[in-house]
């Protein structure tokens, strides 16, 4: 177990490596400059700015500095945000946006979960096709639309909840709303298939015939084992929902991250680009290496030692 | 077993708890909503009763506050508002001494003597000449965005500092003095006066500046303020608040208590809050105008920034003036603004925006110079196929480059059928590609049509002027008129001002009558919603927006 975790550690480290090389090279194919009034900028007053940042310098020779800096932890300094660490831009950022990606999570994976148990059991009845239908709706009608009909009703009309900004608890109901539809409907289509296919093993049948009450089965053996293969789909989902969403961030005024990335790559603020890039990336590798590693708890078939001698 | 099945759960949550960290905090708006008010009763009786508050939204938060750096209309906004230099833009846009009490110019119009008001820094410090003489080098010392506009200004030895010809301390600008400030130009500029009002003229304090070194201006509490209104709270991303500086020199006739600014990015949500009463003012997008047009509150402002169309002037055909004048006369500008675009733009017949630059006898620059080749469809038509016939060809296939928004795809695709339709044998391509490659495109002269945009740097029909000289970085076009580039020349050093404003409108006809260079399609604006107790918030066509010093609240 610990050779594999160390092994796994390594490989993280050369994934994020290899990521970060490929943002930086693909970076510099974007046609123009970092600085904040291209418009009024004159050929002359470009080189001097590019000498001055060092852009002027080989491409080769500038990866080579950022990698440099970056093993010091250091991330530069935004450009858009004159002279603010990048360090310090996510960390500003990063609060709310996970704040509602996990309430939104909480919320969504409960009743997905309900959603997804009730119409395996009750298989290929209205019920089903109902929660089928939430499901396929909740998938296809982009968030935004959701996201605009709660604020204009819940907000404007009825004004039971603030209709934007980040003043509190309250604030943070509806977006955290308008982002669990996806989580909803994706759990629950998820739940279902995995439970559908459960009820039909062997194991089941034996549960039964044991005579094991139905709730017994259904809560001990089915649902539990249904959920195995969730938690791999949740770690990703968990990662890029918490790391902030743009569209809803922007409807109901979310001083979150993730409208931050679209905007950084618009103006090419380098430092930024990288640094978001980077974050997201080593979240996600984080979280993917974590849900292995539950795996080998929550299913005793799965083995570590196997895949070291192999 | 069931037990690792939670642990599985927990684990999880705490995962998350971890990274949410703890900044869900909440703005500090409500709090001082209270003890503002008591100390501030006015002595006058009709304003007393009605709640100083203007309450606000801005598109984007504040990158940065300090003046040296500041680059973009959000912190123009605040610093304008808290600071102040030594001329600030009146209710009319006219520059106006501020801080400065007295303004002596030597015989050859080159030295310039300011004599400062006594006045003090939100910390107590007093705000001193050689405050000014800091922030002016440092603006030239860190390259900071707007440093061309010390060069425009015409100061000593700013565009060989800009160059790095020579050192920031050689800036033509010296503290004689506590509260004398010497400041020495190339040559008699009569736009000094004018730009001295732009926030990068803002003065700073050396040794509050130094000891916070690189977090300067990056929080409310690290921040000074000489202006209107002190910069009492920024919460990142969210909003900031302003608060009435009691100790401002001109404080009695500040009415506002305070201003909130929150950051709202999507104008629907604008609406929205404008309608729960969060906010004053919003600005609304076409499709919104639909929404709210028979609303009381709503409302066309003009802006200052322009949209026209480039013309490559080597490319063979559109190279000929009377093609390009068949083009600007083909275009039905009243059917782009208020049938495709209706978000408050007008149309344009000018390089100048109107309504916002006046002659020293106080008539508009545009109603002036009037309409510039408007026409038929009749008149393009005969226009262009009789200079076609001249040159010789049957047909134009071109293509316009175009920054890949919303608002500009939609203008394009008017013109190309308004083109296609009037001008027989003319075909437009769309090419849209993001903002900073058309910038490029334009730049290396590689279009045909380009679809561009201006916004003026300073109060005055010079910026919209000087950029079509020879060689000048904005030209982008090869446009080259060696009448146009003497007259600007001339222009920049003219300091009788009616005679000025006559070379001005020359300049203009020389563009547009003579070469029709460009074509001209809109003036920028915004259609709002506005409260109709907000009174005298004025509004800006350079530097930042609005001026709160003014404005009150009134039932």
């Amino acid at each position: 177990m610990k050779s594999y975790i160390f092994k796994r550690l390594g490989f993280m480290i050369v994934t994020l490596f290899v990521i970060v090389t490929a943002t930086f090279f693909l970076m510099q194919l974007i046609p123009g400059t970092p600085f904040t009034n291209p418009e009024k900028l004159t050929e002359k007053q470009l080189v001097i700015l590019n000498a001055k940042y060092g852009l002027d310098q080989p491409v080769a020779i500038q990866y080579l500095k950022y990698l440099g800096n970056l093993i010091q932890g250091d991330l530069g300094y935004s450009f858009q945000y004159d002279g603010r660490t990048v360090f310090s831009m996510i960390g500003d950022r990063i609060g709310p946006s996970a704040f509602i990606g996990l309430q939104a999570l909480i919320f969504g994976s409960i009743i997905g979960l309900l959603l997804g148990v009730f119409s395996a059991l009750r298989h290929n009845s209205v019920y089903d096709y109902l929660s089928v239908t939430i499901a396929v709706l909740g998938m296809s009608i982009p968030s935004f639309v959701f996201a605009a009909l709660l604020q204009y009703y819940v907000g404007v009309k009825l004004e039971w909840l603030p209709v934007a900004l980040w003043e509190g608890y309250s604030s943070t109901i509806l977006p955290s709303f308008a982002l669990s539809v996806t989580v909803i409907a994706t759990v629950a289509r998820f739940i279902r298939s995995e439970m559908l296919e459960v009820l039909g093993q062997d194991y089941v049948t034996t549960a039964r015939a044991k005579g094991l009450n139905e709730s017994a089965v259904i809560v001990k053996h089915v649902t539990r084992n249904a959920l195995i293969p969730v938690v791999t789909m949740l770690g990703p989902l968990a990662v890029s929902i918490m790391t902030g969403t743009l569209v809803i961030e922007k409807i109901f005024s979310v001083p979150g991250l993730g409208e931050q990335f679209t905007l950084s790559i618009l103006v090419l603020d380098y430092s930024v680009i990288m640094g978001i890039t980077l974050f997201y990336s080593a979240l996600f590798i984080l979280v993917v290496f974590l849900v292995d590693i539950l795996y080998g708890f929550l299913d005793p078939r799965i083995d570590y030692k196997g895949a070291e001698q192999a | 077993m069931r037990n690792k099945t939670w642990m599985a759960f927990i684990f999880l949550t705490i995962f998350a708890l971890v990274l949410s960290g703890c900044n869900f905090n909440k703005p500090d708006t409500d709090k001082g909503s209270t003890d503002g008010k008591e100390g501030t009763t006015t002595e006058k009786g009709e304003t007393a009763k009605v709640e100083q508050v203007l309450r606000l939204s801005a598109s984007a938060e504040i990158p940065t506050m300090d003046s040296t750096k500041a680059h973009d209309g959000v912190a123009f906004n605040v610093l304008n508002n808290t600071n102040e230099g030594l001329y600030r833009q009146d209710e009319n846009n006219e520059s106006i001494l501020a801080l400065a009490e007295k303004h002596d110019v030597s015989e050859d119009e080159t030295v310039h003597t300011f004599t400062l008001r006594k006045t003090n820094w939100s910390n107590g410090d007093p705000v001193t000449a050689a405050d000014f003489e800091y922030a002016w080098k440092r603006v030239m010392r860190e390259a900071g965005a707007y440093n061309y506009m010390l060069a425009t200004a015409g100061i000593k030895n700013a565009e060989a500092i800009m160059n790095e010809e020579m050192d920031a301390d050689e800036l033509g600008i010296k503290a004689t003095g506590d509260l004398t400030l010497e400041v020495t130009l190339e040559s008699p500029n009569p736009l000094f006066v004018t730009l001295l009002a732009f926030p990068t003229f803002l003065p700073q304090n050396q040794q509050f500046v130094e000891e916070l070194g690189d977090q300067y201006a990056l929080e409310a509490e690290n921040v000074l303020s000489n202006g209107p209104f002190k910069l009492v709270s920024w919460t990142h991303e969210q909003g900031w608040t302003l608060e009435k500086n009691e100790d401002y020199w001109d404080a009695d006739n500040v009415k506002l208590d305070k201003v909130e600014v929150v950051v709202v990015k999507e104008p629907s949500t604008g609406a929205n809050l404008y309608e729960t009463g969060k906010i004053d003012r919003t600005v609304l997008t076409s499709a919104l105008v639909q929404q709210y047009s028979d609303n009381e509150d709503f409302q066309i402002e003009k802006e200052s920034g322009i949209i026209f169309l480039r013309f490559n002037h080597n490319h063979p055909v559109l190279g000929h003036p009377e093609i390009r004048r068949a083009v600007n006369m083909a275009i039905d500008r009243d059917g782009l603004t208020d049938i495709i675009l209706q978000d408050g733009s007008t149309p344009l017949y000018g390089v100048v925006a109107g309504e916002y630059y006046f002659s020293p006898d106080g008539k508009d620059y545009r109603e002036l110079n009037g309409d510039i080749n408007k026409g038929t469809p009749e008149e393009a038509k005969a226009l262009w196929e009789k200079t076609l016939a001249e040159i010789g060809e049957k047909e134009v296939n071109v293509s316009i480059n175009i920054a890949d928004s919303e608002s500009h795809k939609k203008v394009a695709e008017y013109l190309q059928a308004q083109l296609e339709d009037n001008l027989p044998g003319f075909k437009l391509e769309i090419k849209a590609v993001p903002f900073a490659q058309r910038l490029e495109i334009e730049k290396a002269i590689t279009y045909d049509l380009s679809l561009s945009s201006w916004g003026p740097d300073y109060s005055d029909p010079m910026t919209y002027l000087d950029m079509w000289v020879k060689g000048g970085s904005a030209n982008r076009m090869d446009y080259d008129n060696p009448k146009l580039n003497n007259l600007v020349q001339q222009a920049y050093t003219e300091t009788d001002l009616s005679k000025r404003f006559e070379m001005l409108l020359e300049i203009e006809k020389i563009l547009l009558v003579e070469d029709a260079a460009i074509a001209p399609l809109y003036q920028t604006g915004v259609a709002i919603l506005k409260r109709g107790t907000v009174k005298k918030l004025v509004k800006h066509p350079s530097g930042a927006e609005f001026s709160y010093k003014w404005a009150s609240i009134e039932e």
